[in-house]
């Protein structure tokens, strides 16, 4: 059973997003989604300043088997990335929602996280997968 | 409902995370692949090859019969404790299986893949003649892989005398079958043994610091090594010319009539066009398999690509047009990547060894 934080937020393709108290919104990618991708060997972030839609691709993660595109879990603008992902993406699969967050958004519109998945509804989800 | 290897209780209790491979339970991770993958590099690491499938070939005609099977020449095993690397192949010379054949003193034992097995049984029962008995034997199989693997195999069994066997030779223990042979470019042995032996084989290597490494670990190892992964790198459409695998036809005599030799001949009569070769990539990114690969001699397609955790970079196996040398490029994401050609293996005893 994988980790699932509470206060965060999930979408269906594994990204979770967490509000920050500034109004920013930090993403990365659940426990269970480093858990199904192995060891991740290299990360591919959008560039800072990027406008990005919602559930649209955003980046791209490398596992040593598969290469997985990640999605933005909402609309927004990049306003930072987390570059110590260049030298050490291991730390996507060792601490997936502290130091191996991806980049953080300036939300166009912080409402759409209420369309995002609640921990426990993304816990179906997970539980579904592994079964 | 896949099947379960005898020691399916001991990868669940060292944490494997268990996926279905060939129709059997198999450990893809204890963990970190990387991690296992060094291990094997560095010290030694065990797989459980239980899933393989082993398959007994006796009779008064069962050398003259795998003489015809196998486009390598089991005559020359010239004495018992000896193996050797091979291919089964079609008529039309495309690869049905590669396989390894041991030359025992009542007759021959080959291993060959899990994916692969009904189609194999079914193509030796078609092709055996009366006076050959092909029988599948239901045994387990480990692998113990790495620098220290053949001193702690030693250690665990207090069976001497396997650090003397030569590379492909292999010696018998009661029940068991001991062989210098793997599939990670490491030295190492694989065992064959009674299913009832595994569990406490397996314990016992365990004690002495074997560590136990799942399918994705070897996958990264075998292609270090430049070795083949049938369905993959080679498959019924595809002949040894054009796989790396030229090395293992024997031609000469020329009047063993081995199936496929004649189509052989032909392709190489009427020149072989492609090759399988490898491919490193410094830039950041991963190879993958079915990635197109653009050359000045025209496109090819990777058909085995990973993440080199030795190396630190990404390296693949594809199938290019045979004059393609030097640079070229992959087509990942839309994007044009340089990569260069370089002859496998990539990684030998833990060490860089492409040119």
């Amino acid at each position: 059973m994988s980790e699932i934080p509470t206060e965060l937020r999930f979408a269906t393709s594994h990204e979770w997003a967490r509000l920050e108290e500034d109004g920013s919104v930090t993403v990365g990618i659940s426990d269970h989604a480093q858990n199904a991708l192995g060891d991740v060997v290299y990360v591919e972030l959008p560039e800072q300043g990027q406008l990005v839609a919602a559930q649209h691709e955003a980046g791209v993660v490398e596992s040593v088997k598969a290469a997985s595109d990640i999605y933005a879990p909402v609309g927004g603008t990049v306003i930072a990335i987390n570059s110590a992902l260049d030298d050490a993406p291991e730390l996507v699969n060792q601490d997936p929602y502290g130091a191996g967050w991806f980049f953080k958004m300036e939300p166009a519109d912080v409402e759409e996280l209420t369309e995002l998945l609640d921990p426990e509804a993304y816990a179906e989800i997970c539980e579904a997968e592994e079964h | 409902m896949s099947r379960q290897t005898p020691l399916h209780a001991a990868h669940v209790e060292a944490g494997g995370k268990m996926v279905d491979f060939a129709g059997w339970q198999m450990p893809l991770n204890y963990g970190s692949q990387i991690n296992e993958h060094h291990v094997v590099r560095q010290t030694a690491g065990m797989f459980d090859v239980s899933h393989m499938t082993v398959i007994d070939v006796s009779g008064e005609g069962c050398c003259e019969f795998l003489r015809r099977m196998v486009a390598n020449d089991v005559a020359k095993l010239d004495c018992d404790g000896k193996a050797l690397y091979g291919a089964l192949l079609n008529d039309a010379g495309g690869v049905v299986d590669d396989l390894i054949v041991y030359r025992r003193s009542h007759g021959y034992r080959c291993v060959v893949n899990a994916s692969t097995r009904d189609k194999v049984l079914d193509w030796f029962a078609d092709q055996a003649p009366a006076d050959v008995l092909v029988e599948e034997k239901d045994l387990a199989m480990i692998a113990v892989q790495g620098p220290r693997a053949v001193v702690n195999f030693q250690t665990a069994t207090h069976i001497d005398l396997i650090d003397e066997l030569s590379p492909f030779g292999f010696l018998e223990h009661n029940n068991w079958m001991i062989a210098r042979t793997g599939y990670t470019g490491e030295d190492g042995v694989e065992v064959i043994l009674p299913k009832a032996d595994v569990s406490a084989l397996w314990e016992h290597l365990m004690d002495v610091g074997v560590q136990p490494i799942g399918l994705a670990a070897r996958d990264t190892l075998r292609l270090e090594a430049g070795l083949n992964l049938y369905g993959q790198d080679m498959d019924t459409s595809t002949s040894p010319l054009v796989s790396n695998l030229a090395w293992t036809i024997t031609w000469q005599p020329a009047s063993r009539e081995f199936i496929g030799r004649d189509a052989l001949r032909a392709e190489r009569t009427a020149g072989i066009t492609q090759k399988l070769t490898g491919l490193v990539m410094e830039a950041r990114g991963v190879l993958r398999r079915d990635q197109r690969v653009t050359t000045s001699f025209g496109d090819g397609v990777i058909t085995s690509g990973i993440f080199s955790p030795t190396l630190g970079y990404s390296i693949a196996l594809a199938r290019l047009p045979i004059k393609a040398t030097g640079d070229c490029q992959v087509e990942i994401r839309g994007k044009m990547l340089p990569v260069r050609i370089v002859k496998p293996p990539f990684v030998r005893r833990g060490q860089s060894v492409f040119d």
